[in-house]
């Protein structure tokens, strides 16, 4: 385990880039370079779109199916085989359910809040990385993006808990804000003690720290506590139950989206599930290792005594990259779903409590610990 | 021009725009919480204009400090207190105004005159781009290091002031009244706030 470090600056491999392919092919097709860059810059966004959109009806049908199955029931069954179409038919009712705004609330920012809470998580999807070049853009402040983007969205929550003019909505927005602003400061600081390792915020960057050894290489195991600060913390910005307050249903009827219904509802449905497939990519970029399997596919090729570099080998590695992230992300949110349908909500003192006096300073303390351990042992920790 | 160049020429005049209109509205929307909200929108529309001058850390770092804490803080606190009522009108509100106005007007034209004295560098240093981020963490810990450390104690005394002023039963007396201080909302052993003491309670049997 003490050699990691070395392996992972050592071994970088090129993989699949599919930019440069298109660009030649295009260019080979009698374009400029110019106008091919501008014919593929919007392939990759729509395909991540349609990605984040199929991953959330994948969700939202794992969470039927999963709670069914912890409270012994069957679940959906006839839309599609094993109800796999019920997703979208769920999708389909709330686009042609009627749109209403309360007549007493304020039609503008009635509308924009949702629109508020939806486009940053969408946007955070910017510097999720499928593979060495497979990621939308390999910006340079990566990680800490996703971080301030993320902190758009209690100002959409906000907006909407106080435009509905509901004493419920309103109390549900400021719970909302309140739980995303003392989360976000422990998050912040995890992810801090992994980006201190990899000496850069790029997810990419994050990602090659991990390879050389396959899974004993995973920042998991040099950072177990940041793991778990990480996902409590996740889960809470995601307002998943054990933290689910801002909409408890018991005491505030729905939160903040009490008062909406059709397609703006469907919009915070939408984002909540984008967020959760989200933190869970981000939890597998982080701590498991992102795209890298389990064994490095170095040494696989090694073995086989095929060169990583053959177009067809790469497009088998690219291909094993993605499907290990997403099988990462999916065992995530499987967990996600199962501590939904099996833990009580937390009260709202229990979780300022957590956050604050518990997350914020083990937090604190992992960073020192870190820094420490990356002094000591520079091989093993990123020096 | 290439295409570059015309979607930064855009996006420049956008953001401009959105910068400038929604600060003219944060100053004069008479709601409060349009205003609060129009303040988060000049935040991110200034953002913007860092990124189009290559420096994606200082927008990142001013999306989440301006936008994810103080206008967060900004609204949450305008609704914790907003009451739905019309204020009280103040005397002599239009003499205030011009005179506010002509405050303004006077830092206008100061700054409009510095635009076009100062003998502006074109082109400017080039973007470092990437390497920013760590250019930055440089000057921090060396050159810049006593004014970030002034700034984090700056912060400790506001955190620290906060405590003090939102605890009062830390104090025998009120700071501001002189009263012995007794506020219900802090749970004492002599007032629970939850249970009610069962000696104080009359039961059937301790009933004559």
């Amino acid at each position: 385990m003490l050699s990691t470090g070395l392996l992972g600056a050592a071994i970088a491999p090129p993989g699949l880039d599919l930019q440069s392919s298109f660009i030649d092919l295009a260019q080979t097709m009698g374009l400029t370079p110019g106008a091919a860059r501008l014919l593929w810059l919007p392939l990759p966004m729509l395909l991540v779109l349609v990605g984040a959109v199929v991953g959330v009806l994948v969700s939202v049908w794992l969470e039927r199916k999963i709670s069914a199955a912890v409270q012994q029931r069957i679940g959906p069954e006839y839309a599609g085989a094993l109800g796999v179409l019920q997703p979208l038919a769920d999708g389909l009712k709330l686009v042609f359910k009627e749109d209403i705004i309360p007549a007493r609330a304020d039609a503008l920012l009635f509308s924009l809040g949702p629109v508020l809470v939806v486009v940053p998580v969408i946007l955070s999807w910017l510097v999720v990385p499928f593979g060495q070049n497979l990621l939308i853009s390999n910006v340079g402040v990566g990680i800490f993006l996703w971080i301030a983007l993320s902190s758009i969205q209690p100002i959409g929550l906000l907006m909407s808990g106080y435009s509905s003019n509901n004493k419920y909505s309103l109390l549900g927005g400021l719970r909302a804000a309140a739980q995303s602003i003392s989360y976000e400061i422990p998050l912040a600081l995890a992810v801090l003690a992994v980006v201190m390792m990899s000496n850069s915020l790029s997810t990419v960057d994050i990602v090659a720290q991990q390879t050389g050894a396959g899974i004993f290489s995973w920042n998991i195991w040099r950072q177990p506590v940041g793991f778990v600060i990480f996902w409590i913390c996740a889960l809470a910005e995601c307002e998943r139950l054990p933290f689910d307050l801002p909409e408890a249903e018991e005491e505030l009827v729905a939160g903040y989206q009490t008062e909406y219904s059709g397609m703006k509802f469907a919009l915070f449905y939408l984002g909540s599930y984008i967020n959760l497939v989200l933190s869970a990519l981000l939890v597998s970029v982080l701590y498991l290792g992102g795209w890298s399997f389990p064994l490095p596919v170095e040494w696989i090729t090694g073995w086989l005594g095929v060169s990583p570099d053959a177009p067809l080998v790469q497009v088998i590695t690219g291909s094993i990259g993605i499907v290990s992230t997403i099988l990462k992300a999916y065992l995530l949110v499987f967990f996600a779903i199962l501590l939904r349908w099996t833990t009580p909500r937390v009260r709202i003192d229990q979780l300022l409590d957590l956050g604050w006096k518990f997350l914020l300073p083990i937090a604190l303390v992992n960073l020192l610990v870190t820094a420490g351990l990356k002094l000591a042992f520079p091989v093993a920790f990123g020096g | 021009m290439s295409i570059a160049s015309t979607t930064q020429q855009i996006c420049f005049l956008v953001l401009s725009a959105t910068t400038v209109l929604g600060a003219l509205g944060v100053v004069l929307l008479p709601n409060i919480v349009y205003s609060a909200f129009l303040l988060g929108g000049v935040f991110l529309s200034v953002a913007g204009l860092y990124l189009l001058l290559n420096a994606s850390f200082v927008a990142a770092a001013q999306i989440l400090v301006y936008v994810g804490a103080v206008n967060v803080l900004i609204l949450f606190a305008i609704m914790l207190v907003n009451k739905q009522e019309t204020l009280a009108a103040i005397p002599g509100l239009l003499v205030r105004r011009l005179l506010s106005g002509a405050v303004c007007a006077g830092l206008f034209a100061l700054l409009l005159r510095v635009a076009f004295t100062t003998p502006w560098a074109l082109p400017g240093p080039t973007p470092v781009g990437e390497e920013a981020t760590i250019r930055i963490g440089e000057h921090l810990f060396t050159d810049y290091l006593l004014p970030f450390e002034l700034a984090s104690v700056l912060l400790l005394m506001a955190m620290i002031g906060a405590i003090v002023l939102a605890r009062r039963d830390v104090f025998s007396t009120d700071v501001i009244t002189g009263e012995p201080a007794d506020q219900g909302l802090i749970e004492k052993d002599r007032t629970p706030l939850l249970i009610e003491t069962p000696a104080t309670e009359p039961t059937l049997l301790s009933k004559p």
